[in-house]
């Protein structure tokens, strides 16, 4: 994927956003895939993370979350929420990785104040190919890779300002 | 409740399927359970079938889980059946608007089996 903003920053009052948007994707991986998700010391190459998981955010809060990791890892992450051989997985990997999105924004927004009740969440859209150009019309973001097994996952939040 | 109907309804089939291992991994005695990808289907499902807890998310297609519960008043053959709901919507202001319309309980996503157990088994006392 090439983002439209690739130089995208953080505001002073959003500083904290990174740390909690982690924090949201640690307990969605370790709660419902019970896998702790590694920081990486440094910047990992991320790499053809060909599947990209995106929500919608709306309200007090609006832009939009996406989540993107390699097939592999997708198929991992759908055997380890309906115990099933990763080989199995299927289309089922695409609902997965959906539903892991949906359920980071849904824990990130109800972990900032005041946001919980002022922000709705769209179903998740899961493109497949990492060939493609998004224009998301956004004004700042925060960008943040997670190990999976030992594998990228990017994160990022576009928000209107 | 021995030999339970349950109804599980979201549109993702993954979590249709976590959730209802949730269930048995709760200890419910199960005969049957249905599924359904939206409001509009679950309120098909519940004019057929004669189901004993109800399961359900908020942010769906085609009719939502808050206004699938409003719906669910008017259906005589679910008078009194119990609705959960299990949703990344977890502010306090859902919570209240999915009580208010009737669910009976409220379980945030991400969840571990032992949250399902916690909210689901007393809603089913209740109801026995």
């Amino acid at each position: 994927m090439k983002p439209s903003n690739s130089g995208v920053s953080s505001a002073p009052a959003r500083d904290c956003w990174l740390p909690t948007l982690q924090l949201a994707t640690q307990e969605v991986f370790e709660l419902m895939l019970a896998c702790p998700l590694e920081v990486p010391g440094e910047a990992p190459v991320e790499g053809a993370l060909d599947i990209t998981a995106m929500v919608g955010l709306a309200g007090q809060l609006c832009g939009v979350l996406t989540l993107r990791c390699s097939a592999k890892s997708a198929s991992h992450m759908a055997s380890r929420m309906l115990g099933i051989d990763a080989e199995k997985a299927g289309p089922e990997m695409w609902d997965a990785v959906g539903e892991i999105c949906n359920m980071v924004a849904g824990n990130f927004k109800n972990k900032i104040s005041g946001l919980g009740d002022g922000c709705m969440l769209s179903v998740p859209t899961v493109i497949t190919g990492a060939d493609y150009n998004l224009h998301s019309m956004v004004d700042t973001g925060i960008h943040t890779v997670l190990l999976f097994e030992g594998e990228p996952l990017a994160l990022t939040l576009e928000v209107h300002s | 409740m021995d030999n339970i109907c349950a109804l599980i309804v979201d549109d993702s089939s993954v979590m249709r399927k976590i959730v209802e291992r949730s269930l048995r991994q709760a200890g419910l005695s199960i005969a049957q359970v249905l599924e359904a990808g939206n409001g509009a289907e679950a309120l098909a499902a519940v004019q057929t079938n004669k189901v004993d807890l109800i399961l359900c998310d908020i942010n769906m297609p085609v009719m939502d889980g808050l206004e699938f519960v409003k719906q669910l008043s008017g259906v005589e053959n679910a008078k009194g059946t119990p609705v959960v709901m299990i949703t990344t919507e977890g502010s306090e202001g859902h919570v209240v608007q999915a009580l208010s319309a009737g669910a009976r309980g409220y379980i945030r996503k991400p969840f571990t089996p032992d949250q399902v157990k916690e909210h689901v088994l007393p809603v089913l006392e209740k109801k026995s």
